[in-house]
């Protein structure tokens, strides 16, 4: 016991810059990431199985859904396919620079190697370290969006504080209103975030997209993700006299309890320590 | 105790540990997961008595720490306690009792979840008690009772009870 807490101890004043205890368990968990991976491949199959027999029970009604959205997005598409290409002739002719957006970032394909160990923490570790030039604060996304930031790195491995972390919260806008804020966890346990500090006198709408604000990178306080990376859909608005801003709930579009890989996003062309 | 029954509680407890974090805390049945590093925790210290699952605990924990990445020593210091306090019981009150096992992993998963929180809730982490000792709890005392029968009966046949857990001697009230 005295082991443990003098451990925890350690941990906490070493903090993010590491120490001798942080290289350590960065040494410990290469070690141990082979085992893992291991162990990972052999139940995949049966995680898959699983996943299949699960999703079967509700695919028709899922499958009527999505042909209806599929309808609709295609018309949307070729509507925002004549907006980019205006937009990017526009872009040259004032030589505009705006805040950094997934182009300006490489992206490292990553397994999850672990899950959290309890529903206290909300971190996974992923199998991309310090040689695959991952580092501190690297945004992390997978195919439906936003997942979280590198908050640690060793040596093969990283650990990831997924968005519901309440160390993670991130600077989002609605998509089409612009009406801007801050996404955080709603409450512990909770699986929803909430977009915060929303002023009242702005506009949101049940059923908007939320995507990260990001920021021109190199301004102080900018944000750590790159712009428009999807985050998830506005599930419910409401206002009132005792709280100053919107309270608007978000429902991820990322199903945190099933992320398997992620992209971890490294930017192009700057040199890192 | 021997050598080799140190090792094969050690493998289990690793075993266990890397499962855990690699494979179950993913699994998000009915709102939980089941904790085979805890049970398999459970049965080793049953087993072996309190040294060794105290032992075990925080090795098991050491593990799952590393594994993740997370603070060192958070996991370690529940799960000491818990293994030595599961060493205990099965020392003592729950020798020979038929169910032992599976009251003591229904008991101690209860425990665990408080003992869990409190760790956290002073190292300063958000944490909700409604979620963790209702909505989480339920599940988790479902799934673990249900996971303890079959670790327990492959923890039992990799680790024949010893004669000198056998020998311990009995508490007595003295007067």
């Amino acid at each position: 016991m005295l082991l443990s807490l003098v451990m925890i101890t350690l941990s906490f004043r070493a903090g993010e810059d590491g120490g001798g205890l942080d290289n350590l368990q960065g040494a410990g968990a290469t070690a141990l990431r082979p085992f893992q991976i291991g162990i990972e491949r052999v139940v995949r199959p049966f995680r898959d199985l699983y996943g299949w027999f699960d999703g079967l029970s509700d695919a028709e009604a899922q499958a009527d859904q999505l042909r209806a959205e599929n309808r609709a997005l295609r018309q949307e598409l070729v509507d925002s396919l004549g907006a980019a290409q205006e937009n990017q002739q526009l872009r040259k002719l004032v030589k505009y620079k705006g805040p950094p957006s997934l182009r300006d970032y490489e992206r490292v394909a990553a397994a999850v190697v672990s899950y959290p160990p309890s529903q206290f923490v909300q971190e996974l570790t992923v199998a991309a370290g310090w040689a695959d030039g991952v580092r501190v604060n690297d945004p992390v996304v997978n195919g439906d969006g936003l997942v979280g930031r590198v908050t640690k790195v060793a040596d093969r491995t990283a650990q990831v504080s997924l968005l519901t972390d309440d160390s993670s919260p991130v600077s989002a806008v609605d998509v089409r209103t612009r009406a801007a804020g801050i996404v955080q966890r709603d409450r512990a346990g909770s699986d929803l975030l909430v977009l915060d500090y929303v002023a009242k006198s702005r506009i949101v709408h049940k059923g908007d997209d939320v995507v990260t604000a990001g920021s021109q990178r190199g301004e102080r306080l900018g944000s750590l993700y790159p712009r428009g990376i999807v985050i998830g859909k506005v599930k419910f608005v409401s206002q009132d006299d005792v709280y100053p801003f919107k309270r608007v709930q978000v429902d991820p579009y990322v199903d945190f309890d099933s992320v398997d890989a992620v992209f971890v996003l490294l930017p192009k062309g700057t040199e890192r320590p | 105790m021997r050598s080799a029954d140190v090792a094969k509680a050690a493998f289990l407890v690793f075993l266990a540990a890397l499962l855990q974090v690699t494979v179950f805390a993913s699994f998000d049945a009915t709102a939980g997961s089941p904790d085979v590093l805890l049970v398999t925790l459970a049965a080793v210290s049953l087993l072996r008595g309190p040294v060794v699952g105290a032992a075990g605990g925080f090795f098991g924990g050491l593990v799952a720490d590393v594994a993740t990445l997370g603070t060192l020593g958070v996991t370690s210091l529940v799960l000491t306690v818990v293994g030595y306090w599961l060493g205990r019981y099965g020392e003592t009150t729950g020798r020979d009792r038929a169910h032992a096992h599976l009251l003591a992993v229904f008991v101690v998963t209860a425990l665990y979840a408080v003992g869990a929180f409190a760790v956290h809730f002073v190292l300063g982490d958000d944490v909700s008690a409604g979620f963790t000792l209702g909505r989480a709890l339920i599940p988790a005392l479902i799934l673990n009772t249900l996971a303890a029968v079959p670790i327990f009966a492959l923890c039992r046949r990799l680790l024949v009870p010893s004669r000198a857990v056998e020998r311990v001697r009995e508490v007595s009230l003295l007067g």
